[in-house]
C-alpha cells in the first residue's frame, strides 16, 4: 500500500514535469523528455525511465497534451508530445499550487520555537 | 468532466488496444535505441550501451502492466480475460463441464417449467380490464361456484357491492355454416356479460342486457376471434349473417377482441350466445328451475371502495332471504368470493396446492444440483491447488483468483441456466399444444414471459454463486510454500460428512422414483390386455349425438336403425351395435339406484345399490365383445309396448340377487316405481376407471330407454391393421354423410377411446419416469462427483499403494469402495421404499405391483448401471495413475 502511495506521488510529480518541460521546450519524444528531466532532477529517472509512458498516456487522456508521429533526430519514427492550450492552463494552476504548498511548507520547516510561542 | 472524458477515452482504446499495444512497443524501442545511442556516443561498447539503456528504462513488462492498466477498462478486460481462461479451462475438461451443465440445465429448466405453469395460471389474472377487482362467487359450503339462473337473476338485480353481475355457462352445440356442421364449445352468457368484463367488439357489436326478452328472444351469436379467423378465414362480412345452432338460426354479430378467451383459463371457447336461448342450445329450458345449479359461473367487478368482506355480507343477506322465500330449492345459500380463471377455489385451491408442491420439489432438485456441483468444484479446486499457490506465488492477488473461479461457476451456471430455459421452453410449447382430450378446447396458457426468463436468470446466479462459494475457502486458505513444497494432499475423512448423507439420500430418492415409474411403466402394459368386460381390440367406436344434429322424440330411433343398418353394409364389419355411452370412454356414464322388487318406500336410503346405467341396442353385447353369461340379448321387439326389460352385470346379480342363475326372470324396481325383469346375465367389467373396485351395471334396451347419445360399435378384422382403420373410418364416414350430411361424429378405435380413463396412469407413469431420470442425473453427478473428488485428494496415496504393487481390483477399493457403499445403501433402501409407496400407485395405475421380478430385477439394474456411468470417469483415473509421474510432479 504505502509504495503505491509513493508511487501515485511520484507520478504525479513527474507529471508537472513532463508539462513544465514541454512548456519550456515545445513538441518532444519520450526519450527527450527523459533526458531533460534526468538532467534537471538528478536521480528521479536514473533509473525506471519507462514509468513516464504511463504518465504521458494519463496526461493525454486528460487533454493536457497532445501527441503525433514525427521523425526523430536518428531519422525514425518517434512520436512527439506538445502541449495543448489546456494543458497549459492545468501548469499554472499547478505551479501556483506549488508555490503555495511550498512557501507553507518552507515557512514551517523555518519556524522557530520562539516563532510559535 | 475530466473523468467522464477519460472513461470515454477508455472505452474507445478498449476497443483498440491491439494498436495501442503497438504503439506503446514501438515508443519503447525508440526510446531504447536514442538511450543506446547516447551511451555509445559516451563510449561504451554495443552491447554495454544496450544492456545500460534497458537497466536505465525498468521493468519493461510491469510499464507495459501499468501502461495498460491506465489505458482502457481494466476491468473489463480482466472479465474478457477471465471468460476466455474459463472458456479454455471447460474445453479442457469437457467431461466435467457436461456434467456441470447438464444438472444445472436439469435443476433450472424445471424450475422454470414450474414457475412458467404458476405464472401463467396463479400469478398471472385474466386478460380483462381491471382483473384486480373481479371476482367469482361460490358457496361457501361445497366451494362449488355454480348457481341456479333464477338465484343468479336475484343475485344480480338485489346486490350492491358489485359494479353488474354477469354469468356464463359452457356447453356445446352443432353449429352449420350452410357448408357443412362442426360440434363447436359455446359460452352461455347473460346479456351483460361482455359490460361487466369491459371487453369490446373486434368487428360488428356485442349483444347487451337490454337485448334479452324472455326465453329465446335473443338468437345472437358472438365469434370468438380464433374461430373467426380458423372457421370464417377472417372474412368480415360474416356479420349480419345467419348460422344454425342445433338447428336453430341464429345471426352472428360481432367478433370479440384476439386476446379475449372467455374467464376461463384454461378451456376457450368458440364464440358467445344469450342465456337467454339456452333451450334452443340444451334442448331444455332451465331458466325457471331455482334448484338447479347448472350456471356454470358468476362473476363481476366490485363497485370501487366496497371491499369483498362486505360484498360477501351484502351476497349472504341476499342469500338468507332467498333461503326463507324458496325453502325447497335454496339452502346454505352463503358465500365467498374467490379468483374467476381457475373455476373460483374449486380447482384454483388444487392448482395452486399442486404447483406450489411441484415448486417446492423442483427448488429441491436445483439445491441437490448445487450440492453436486459445489463438490465436483471442490474436487477441481483440490486438482488446481498448485496452479492456485503458483498464480498466488508469481504475484496474483487472491481476490483476482477468487473472481477468475466464480467467473467459471458462473459461465457454467450461466451456460446451463440458457440450455435448460431452452428444454424448458421447448416443453412449455409442446404443453401448448398438447391436446389430452380431442373432445374438449383444453388450453394451457403457459407461454414463458419475461418474468419467467428473469426467474431462470436469477436462478442461474445464484446458484452459480451458491456452488462457487463452497471452494472459496479451500482456495483462500491455500499457502503457496506449503503446496509447492508438498503437494496436495489434504485430511482424508475417515468420518461421515454431510456431503455423504446428501448422496446417500439422492440415490434413495432416485431408487424410489425409478421403482415407482418402473411399477407404473409394468402395471400401464398390463392393464392394456387385462379384461374389462368388452375386447377393444378390433373394435371401432363412432360417437354421435342426434340432438345436436337435431332429431327429435320419434326420429331418434329411427335414425338409430338406420344408422345401424349402414354400418353392416360395410363389407368386413362382423357386428354393430350401440350404447348411449361406451364404457371406459370420456365422459362419465349415467347411474340410477335401484330396489329390490319387495320395496314399497322408494327413498334413497332403501336403495339396493346405485347402478350405472347404459341403454344398449339389440346385438351390443356381441359387437363390443361384452360374455353374456345366462339369459338372452335384446332384440328390436324389446320395444316401449312390450314389457320392461334389462341385462344385468354379475356383480348387479350377486349383490340384489344372490347370483348369477338366480337373478334370470326376476325383478327390481327403479326410482320412478316401474318394475323391469332380468332376461340376461353378463360378466362384469370396468365402467369408469381401471382401479374401480367392482361395480354395478345395467344394460336397458334403447326403445324402452330412449337417449339421443349413439355411440355405434363396430367389430371388424379390417382393423389389426393402420391401414384397415383408416379404410373403415373413411367408410363409414361417407355411409353417415349418405344418411345425413349434417351429423357429426368422432370415429376413434376403441383402444384410443380408452386414452380418456388411461390418461391418469399415463401422467403419473410420464411424470414418474421424468422425476426418475431427473433423479438418476442428479444421482448421476452426486456421485460422480465425489468420487472424483476423492480419487483427487488420494491420488498421493494410491500411487503409493500402487507403486508398493497393489492390484487394479485394490486400487479401485480404495479410491471408490465408499462411493459403492453409499450406492448400494441408497439403492437398497430406495428399492424398499418404493415398494412400499407402490400401494399408492395402485390407487391411480391398475395393477400397479412391485411383486414382479421384472421390476426387481429392472431397478437393481438400472441403480448398477447409474453407479457404473457415474463411477466411470474416477475409476479411470485411479487406475492410470502412474507412481512415477507422480513423484516426479511432488
Amino acid at each position: 500500500m504505502a509504495n503505491k502511495q509513493k508511487t501515485e506521488v511520484l507520478q504525479g510529480t513527474l507529471a508537472l514535469m513532463v508539462l513544465k518541460t514541454l512548456d519550456v521546450l515545445g513538441a518532444l519524444h519520450g526519450y527527450g523528455i527523459a533526458r531533460r528531466i534526468e538532467q534537471i532532477s538528478g536521480d528521479l529517472l536514473s533509473v525506471n525511465q519507462g514509468t513516464l509512458y504511463p504518465v504521458l498516456l494519463k496526461l493525454e487522456q486528460e487533454g493536457a497534451i497532445e501527441s503525433e508521429w514525427g521523425a526523430s533526430e536518428n531519422n525514425r519514427r518517434a512520436r512527439f508530445y506538445r502541449l495543448t492550450k489546456e494543458g497549459r492552463k492545468q501548469l499554472q494552476a499547478e505551479t501556483q499550487d506549488w508555490e503555495q504548498t511550498a512557501a507553507i511548507i518552507g515557512r514551517f520547516f523555518e519556524a522557530k520555537a520562539e516563532d510559535l510561542s | 468532466m475530466k473523468s467522464l472524458r477519460r472513461f470515454f477515452l477508455r472505452l474507445a482504446s478498449f476497443t483498440t488496444r491491439r494498436a495501442q499495444d503497438e504503439r506503446l512497443r514501438e515508443e519503447i524501442e525508440q526510446h531504447i535505441a536514442l538511450q543506446t545511442a547516447e551511451n555509445i556516443r559516451a563510449g561504451l561498447s554495443p552491447v554495454e550501451a544496450r544492456r545500460q539503456a534497458l537497466l536505465k528504462f525498468g521493468g519493461v513488462e510491469a510499464i507495459k502492466q501499468d501502461y495498460r492498466a491506465r489505458r482502457g477498462l481494466p476491468f473489463v478486460e480482466n472479465v474478457v480475460q477471465d471468460v476466455r481462461f474459463a472458456l479454455r479451462l471447460l474445453r479442457k475438461s469437457p467431461g466435467f463441464t457436461a456434467i456441470a451443465v447438464a444438472t444445472l440445465a436439469l435443476g433450472i429448466g424445471a424450475n422454470a417449467v414450474v414457475f412458467a405453469a404458476m405464472n401463467a395460471l396463479i400469478l398471472r389474472p385474466l386478460n380483462v380490464p381491471q382483473a384486480q377487482s373481479l371476482y367469482g362467487l361460490q358457496r361457501e359450503s361445497d366451494h362449488f361456484p355454480a348457481q341456479s339462473y333464477p338465484d343468479y337473476i336475484d343475485l344480480r338485480d338485489s346486490n350492491r357491492s358489485f359494479d353488474g353481475l354477469a354469468a356464463y355457462n359452457i356447453g356445446m352445440a352443432g353449429l352449420d355454416t350452410g357448408e357443412n356442421t362442426f360440434p363447436a364449445w359455446l359460452y352461455e352468457v347473460s346479456g351483460n356479460y361482455f359490460d361487466v368484463l369491459g371487453i369490446q367488439p373486434y368487428l360488428g357489436r356485442f349483444f347487451h342486457g337490454a337485448d334479452e326478452h324472455g326465453p329465446n328472444s335473443a338468437p345472437y351469436i358472438v365469434l370468438t376471434y380464433a374461430y373467426w379467423h380458423n372457421r370464417f378465414q377472417d372474412d368480415r362480412t360474416v356479420v349480419g349473417r345467419t348460422v344454425q345452432l342445433n338447428k336453430h338460426p341464429f345471426t352472428i354479430i360481432g367478433v370479440a377482441p384476439p386476446e379475449f378467451h372467455g374467464t376461463l383459463l384454461f378451456l376457450y371457447p368458440d364464440s358467445f350466445v344469450p342465456m337467454v336461448n339456452q333451450e334452443q342450445i340444451d334442448g331444455a329450458s332451465f331458466l325457471n328451475a331455482r334448484g338447479n345449479r347448472w350456471v356454470f359461473m358468476t362473476l363481476g367487478h366490485l363497485k370501487q371502495g366496497v371491499t369483498p368482506a362486505q360484498a360477501v355480507a351484502d351476497l349472504n343477506s341476499i342469500g338468507s332471504y332467498l333461503e326463507k322465500t324458496y325453502p325447497g330449492d335454496d339452502a346454505q345459500m352463503t358465500f365467498v368470493l374467490a379468483r374467476p380463471g381457475l373455476y373460483g377455489d374449486y380447482l384454483g385451491r388444487p392448482a395452486q396446492a399442486f404447483l406450489t408442491a411441484l415448486m417446492m420439489l423442483a427448488g429441491l432438485i436445483l439445491l441437490a444440483a448445487c450440492a453436486n456441483l459445489a463438490s465436483l468444484f471442490a474436487a477441481r479446486a483440490v486438482d488446481r491447488s498448485r496452479e492456485v499457490a503458483l498464480r498466488l506465488a508469481l504475484g496474483s492477488s487472491r481476490l483476482r483468483i477468487l473472481r477468475q473461479l466464480f467467473t467459471e461457476t458462473i459461465l457454467i451456471s450461466l451456460i446451463g441456466g440458457a440450455l435448460g430455459l431452452w428444454g424448458s421452453v421447448l416443453l412449455l410449447q409442446w404443453l401448448r399444444a398438447w391436446q389430452p382430450f380431442p373432445q374438449f378446447p383444453i388450453n394451457l396458457p403457459v407461454s414463458p414471459d419475461a418474468n419467467v426468463y428473469a426467474v431462470a436468470l436469477l436462478l442461474a446466479l445464484a446458484s452459480g454463486f451458491l456452488f462457487g462459494a463452497v471452494p472459496v475457502r479451500q482456495m483462500l486458505h491455500t499457502h503457496p510454500y506449503s503446496v509447492i513444497k508438498s503437494g496436495s494432499t489434504g485430511k482424508i475423512g475417515r468420518r461421515i460428512t454431510v456431503r455423504d448423507i446428501l448422496i446417500a439420500l439422492q440415490i434413495t430418492i432416485c431408487a424410489v422414483l425409478v421403482t415407482s415409474s418402473l411399477v407404473a411403466v409394468r402395471g400401464l402394459a398390463r392393464s392394456l390386455h387385462d379384461n374389462v368386460g368388452f375386447v377393444p381390440q378390433n373394435s371401432l367406436l363412432v360417437q354421435t349425438d342426434l340432438h345436436i344434429a337435431g332429431y327429435r322424440s320419434e326420429d331418434v330411433p329411427r335414425m338409430q336403425k338406420r344408422m345401424i343398418e349402414a354400418m353392416q353394409s360395410i363389407p368386413g364389419v362382423t357386428s354393430v351395435g350401440f350404447s348411449s355411452q361406451p364404457p371406459l370412454s370420456n365422459g362419465r356414464p349415467s347411474d340410477s339406484i335401484v330396489f329390490t322388487d319387495s320395496a314399497t318406500d322408494l327413498h334413497p336410503a332403501n336403495a339396493a345399490t346405485d347402478a350405472m346405467l347404459f341403454s344398449v341396442s339389440p346385438e351390443y353385447f356381441h359387437a363390443d365383445g361384452t360374455a353374456l353369461l345366462a339369459g338372452r340379448d335384446f332384440t328390436w321387439q324389446d320395444d316401449e309396448n312390450a314389457p320392461l326389460v334389462a341385462v344385468i352385470n354379475q356383480e348387479f346379480a350377486r349383490r340384489v340377487f344372490g347370483s348369477a342363475t338366480s337373478a334370470l326372470g326376476r325383478y327390481y324396481k327403479m326410482p320412478d316405481g316401474t318394475r323391469r325383469r332380468v332376461v340376461g346375465v353378463v360378466e362384469e367389467g370396468k365402467y369408469t376407471s381401471l382401479t374401480e373396485t367392482p361395480m354395478t351395471a345395467m344394460f336397458l334396451p334403447v326403445l324402452q330407454s330412449p337417449s339421443t347419445q349413439t355411440a355405434l360399435v363396430l367389430r371388424s378384422n379390417a382393423l389389426n391393421s393402420t391401414e384397415g382403420t383408416q379404410q373403415l373410418a373413411a367408410a363409414v364416414r361417407s355411409k353417415l354423410r349418405g344418411l345425413d350430411a349434417g351429423l357429426s361424429a368422432l370415429i376413434q378405435t376403441r383402444s384410443e377411446a380408452m386414452d380418456f380413463v388411461l390418461f391418469p396412469s399415463r401422467v403419473a407413469t410420464m411424470s414418474l419416469g421424468l422425476l426418475g431420470v431427473m433423479g438418476a442425473m442428479l444421482s448421476i453427478t452426486g456421485i460422480f462427483g465425489m468420487a472424483a473428488y476423492s480419487v483427487s485428494r488420494r491420488k498421493r496415496e494410491l500411487g503409493i499403494r500402487i507403486a508398493l504393487g497393489a492390484q487394479r481390483k485394490e486400487v479401485l477399493q480404495a479410491a471408490l469402495g465408499r462411493a459403492f457403499k453409499l450406492l448400494a445403501f441408497g439403492s437398497a433402501t430406495g428399492l424398499l421404499l418404493g415398494i412400499l409407496a407402490s400401494r399408492v400407485l395402485a390407487s391411480i395405475v391398475y395393477q400397479a405391483t412391485p411383486r414382479d421380478p421384472l421390476v426387481l430385477a429392472g431397478v437393481v439394474l438400472a441403480m448398477a448401471f447409474l453407479g457404473l456411468l457415474a463411477t466411470w470417469i474416477p475409476a479411470q483415473r485411479a487406475l492410470s495413475i502412474d507412481p512415477l509421474i507422480l513423484m516426479r510432479e511432488e
